[in-house]
């Protein structure tokens, strides 16, 4: 495992040197077989981990008596899963940029190649220092990519509210951290979780709790700590929105259900932590969702709904139940593949046309075929279509939740994937195919000055390698609803990862781990299916709402509260600062008010 | 007093997260990060201390080798995140530098390419 | 938001976060309290290794993926900046002529402690196992101990002197050489970044094993990032410009 992360290291240390004097295919052949290196690695240690755990003591400090000095990394099934998703993504996300991208010197590709180090390091880790170094070190090179194009003004912008307020929340985890040390004076995840076992939760615990899981989930965009989503996304080359929508938000809500399964799980009651996240997933998917209904920049209006569907994702981790959570994981990887292909195509139509503005691309992109079949393949996969990936897992989440006694878990899941979905599918509709009204500006967000300039202007042909990306993206979301028995499997990985106890015994003391529950439902069912369909059937009705909206006078009722939604959105780094306190005060009070 | 450092430090993440709200310059948000990072830095260097005499953790000729120091822990913590933050920060810099290349400000205020 | 919707909503946030805190702070073990279950442990495994800087134990050999994560994210910070501090397509990088009086007594105490800082630092990065400092430390004191020749000289003497192309190959061999060196123990000691090298006494220079060579890896890419950082930043302020004026 760290064998990963230190050749992505290397390799980028290389390029970042010799970039300048190679030709550039030398460079994305290195920067492209370095990664498929990592995700062979990636594949062998999920096969290696089975359904158990793997774990390495790094440093040779193998634990004596239950004690130990070192680090371990360790790969359960879910960890190593995300190791295999975050490899391939940069993989394709690397090929993508090949003909896209004007890369300086070796910089960009080994900007990518840190970013996937960082990523790998935190998911493999199992110490909460060590997450915390790798979590800023996916930051730094996050901020760096995010404001590439220095010549556009919004990606430095973006880039800088990007970095404040993440590394804000890294230092705000960092104190989380050093108020537990105080307390457990230990660091290494296993080990904390045996010393908070049964242990009264105080006000230090709550107090860490908040401050640790702060970091996550500002990373995971969750709400009040969204706002840097948005503009970060709407700036960053295509290529590294992949990377962000599909793999470093949800990384933010795995910090979030690791440390809270093997640290917290024994001391902080399950009830007060699946209220709390509860409200706090469906906040979040229902901003993410109404902000995404009123864009007009393909990039921004995907990243909100990346934030709508980080919300559903935060629901089924909050029923704390390995349902929930198996259901998040297949729901993340079908949309990390969609979103993916959206995010590709959006960089295409960009390099073509050289706007992603809905009004401007009013009927342009009508003759390009294949692209607009893939973008609504893609569109209606994250509304939800069967047998979509996301469809699998939607349907496996919106039972757990229902199960879980939210019974406005699934009607939630529907309306907030219709809603996006229907979004997403109403520009396609006006890009490729001309349809529907001509939109009125009041009705949308402002435009986005300073579009990002790829310097690869694309006529004529789409590259292979660019299509060969979005096909393979999207029909990787396509295989994760087909593949038999991923379902179940997803479902082990998830008991693996609630099971914290079994964790810091196996990891410390060598215990074996626990059987595994019987076959879990964790498939296809009729409810699901049909679920699915009517979120498909309710986005294109959010669809044609879109393209028709003057003729649907009660729309404009809406209208009013939009626009004040909107401009709470203002791009103001003090206003992200102060949400961030509010956001915090608003868990301190729901951890900590029902245990006083 | 038992609790005056942590205070001391608590005070000043939220000194620099005050810093950043009321901000009028990108520049000076950016220091006040690293306000708020030097008070998280005091959090774990005050975690770490030890009254009665416990003496650095580096043993030498004068200091045999015993347990009566100050966590060496926090102190390794802490040193290399100043050394890795002042390079986050200047990556910060850098961008706010091209902000203002870009935009001709760096008043959060007036920036408003990002509204909506 | 206007400012004062802003001020009053971090009131609210920061009031209710601060009383946390202070609760939080009143259950911490008190100031100076002794227990330290880490120090516990990591006392005497540093002492088995022979490293009597029990602070570059930790670093090095302990919790050495920490710092390699650290290190790395150095490199990643410095390859960022340069990425987005390169001259855009409408700028170009011009001469500057040796402008600017500094004061005699300014030059003289600069050229004076220029091999003065140099020599601590290095030894400051050398005895990184021994005594207090390692690889960081040393990097940051050799780093702006060169460009007291910037205080004390002027810019173009300090770009005489500072071939900016090497120390960019110095950051990354730093970087990278952590990792080989971890690779290496890997391979030899059947984990990644062990110690594979001969330990001897305590307290000697040549006595810690691996911690010595990554403190020594750690100082020149530390030396390398913020030079090149530096250099970056002054070529924006100093010689990049718009157009050809």
């Amino acid at each position: 495992m760290p064998v990963m992360v230190a050749t992505c290291v290397i390799m980028a240390c290389l390029l970042a040197v010799v970039g300048s004097h190679l030709p550039r295919w030398v460079v994305d052949a290195l920067a492209i077989l370095t990664m498929l290196g990592v995700t062979g690695g990636a594949v062998a240690v999920l096969h290696e981990t089975g359904s158990g755990r793997l774990h390495v003591w790094l440093g040779g400090w193998t634990p004596h008596e239950g004690v130990s000095v070192g680090i371990p990394f360790v790969a359960d099934p879910m960890s190593a899963g995300l190791g295999v998703l975050i490899a391939a993504l940069t993989t394709c996300a690397l090929i993508f940029s090949w003909r896209y991208l004007d890369a300086v010197g070796g910089h960009f590709h080994a900007l990518m190649l840190f970013f996937a180090a960082g990523m790998e390091g935190f998911v493999y880790s199992g110490d909460l220092f060590d997450m915390v170094v790798f979590f800023e070190l996916m930051g730094a090179a996050a901020y760096a990519l995010t404001g590439f194009h220095v010549e556009d003004e919004s990606a430095v912008e973006g880039g800088l509210n990007f970095g404040l307020v993440n590394s804000l929340g890294a230092y705000l985890s960092l104190s989380g951290l050093a108020l537990l040390y105080a307390r457990v004076g230990q660091l290494g995840l296993p080990q904390l979780g045996d010393a908070l076992a049964h242990h009264k939760p105080d006000a230090l615990v709550v107090v860490s709790f908040v401050l640790v899981m702060t970091g996550f989930m500002v990373k995971g965009a969750l709400v009040p700590f969204h706002f840097w989503l948005a503009d970060a996304h709407a700036v960053a080359p295509a290529p590294v929105c992949v990377l962000f929508s599909g793999v470093m938000v949800e990384l933010g809500l795995y910090g979030v259900a690791r440390v809270f399964f093997t640290v917290y799980a024994g001391t902080i009651p399950e009830d007060d932590i699946r209220r709390a996240f509860v409200l706090i997933g469906a906040v979040t998917a229902v901003v993410g969702a109404a902000m995404c209904a009123g864009q007009r920049h393909l990039k921004r209006l995907l990243a909100f709904s990346t934030i709508a569907h980080m919300g559903l994702f935060t629901m089924g981790f909050a029923v704390l139940t390995s349902d929930g959570v198996g259901g998040t994981a297949v729901y993340v990887m079908g949309h990390a593949g969609v979103k993916a292909a959206l995010f590709l195509i959006a960089g295409v139509l960009l390099a073509r046309y050289r706007t992603i503005d809905e009004l401007d691309l009013y009927g342009v992109a009508r003759g390009q075929r294949l692209t607009a079949v893939l973008f609504f393949l893609a569109a209606l996969g994250l509304a939800g279509l069967p047998p979509f990936g996301t469809a699998l897992g939607k349907s496996i989440a919106e039972d757990a939740t229902s199960v879980a006694g939210y019974d406005w878990g699934p009607a939630l899941f529907v309306a907030v994937s219709a809603v996006t979905g229907g979004a997403v599918l109403r520009f396609g509709a006006r890009a490729f195919l001309g349809l529907g009204d001509t939109p009125d500006p009041a009705n949308l967000a402002e435009a986005i000055p300073g579009e990002e300039q790829p310097e690869e202007r694309l006529s004529g042909r789409t590259p292979i390698t660019i299509l060969f990306a979005v096909v393979v993206l999207l029909a990787g979301g396509f295989a994760v609803g087909v593949i038999p028995g991923l379902g179940s499997a997803t479902a082990h990985a998830a008991e693996r990862l609630i099971d914290g106890t079994g964790y810091s015994g196996q990891v410390l003391a060598g215990q074996p781990p626990a059987p595994l529950l019987p076959e879990p439902a964790a498939a296809w069912t009729a409810t699901g299916v049909w679920l699915g369909l009517l979120s498909v059937v309710l986005a294109l009705a959010v669809a044609a709402a879109g393209l028709w909206s003057r003729r649907l006078r009660w729309l404009a009722a809406l209208t009013p509260a939009m626009r004040r939604l909107h401009r709470v959105h203002t791009g103001h780094i003090g206003d992200y600062v102060a949400w961030l306190f509010a956001g915090m005060a608003l868990l301190v009070a729901l951890v900590g008010l029902p245990l006083v | 007093m038992a609790v005056y450092a942590y205070l001391v430090a608590g005070y000043l993440i939220l000194a620099g997260s005050y810093g950043i709200v009321r901000s009028r310059h990108l520049v000076h948000a950016i220091v006040c990060l690293s306000v708020a990072q030097a008070g998280t830095y005091v959090l774990l260097i005050a975690v770490g201390y030890q009254r009665g005499g416990a003496t650095a953790p580096v043993f030498g000729s004068t200091t045999k080798p015993n347990k009566h120091v100050v966590d060496p822990v926090v102190q390794a913590m802490t040193l290399t995140d100043i050394v890795v933050s002042a390079t986050v920060t200047a990556l910060l810099l850098a961008l706010a530098i091209q902000i203002n290349k870009r935009h001709g400000t760096v008043d959060p205020d007036d920036l408003a390419a990002l509204r909506g | 938001m206007t400012r004062l919707t802003r001020l009053i909503l971090f009131a609210l946030g920061g009031t209710v976060m601060a009383v946390a805190f202070v609760l939080a702070a009143l259950d911490l073990p008190h100031f100076g309290t002794s227990y330290h279950p880490y120090r516990d442990l990591a006392v005497p495994a540093a002492v088995q290794h022979h490293t009597a800087n029990v602070v570059s134990a930790v670093n090095f050999d302990q919790r050495a993926i920490d710092t390699f994560g650290e290190e790395s994210i150095l490199i990643a910070s410095v390859v960022g900046a340069a990425a987005l501090l390169r001259p855009s397509k409408e700028e170009t990088e011009r001469l500057v002529p040796d402008l600017g009086r500094t004061l005699q007594s300014t030059r003289l105490i600069g050229y004076v402690l220029l091999p003065v800082t140099l020599v601590i630092g290095f030894d400051v990065v050398l005895h990184g196992g021994v005594t207090p400092g390692g690889g960081f430390q040393g990097g940051v004191v050799l780093a702006t101990g060169l460009h007291l020749l910037y205080v004390a000289g002027s810019y173009p003497a300090l770009d005489r002197l500072r071939p900016v192309t090497t120390f960019e190959i110095a950051d990354s061999v730093g970087a990278a050489g952590f990792a080989v060196i971890g690779l290496i123990g890997l391979a030899s000691t059947g984990a990644f970044l062990g110690d594979f090298l001969p330990q001897g006494a305590l307290g000697q220079i040549v006595s810690t094993g691996t911690v010595q060579v990554l403190s020594g890896v750690v100082g020149v890419e530390v030396v390398g990032g913020m030079v090149v950082l530096l250099s970056r930043f002054f070529e924006q302020e100093i010689t990049v410009q718009t157009g050809d004026d």
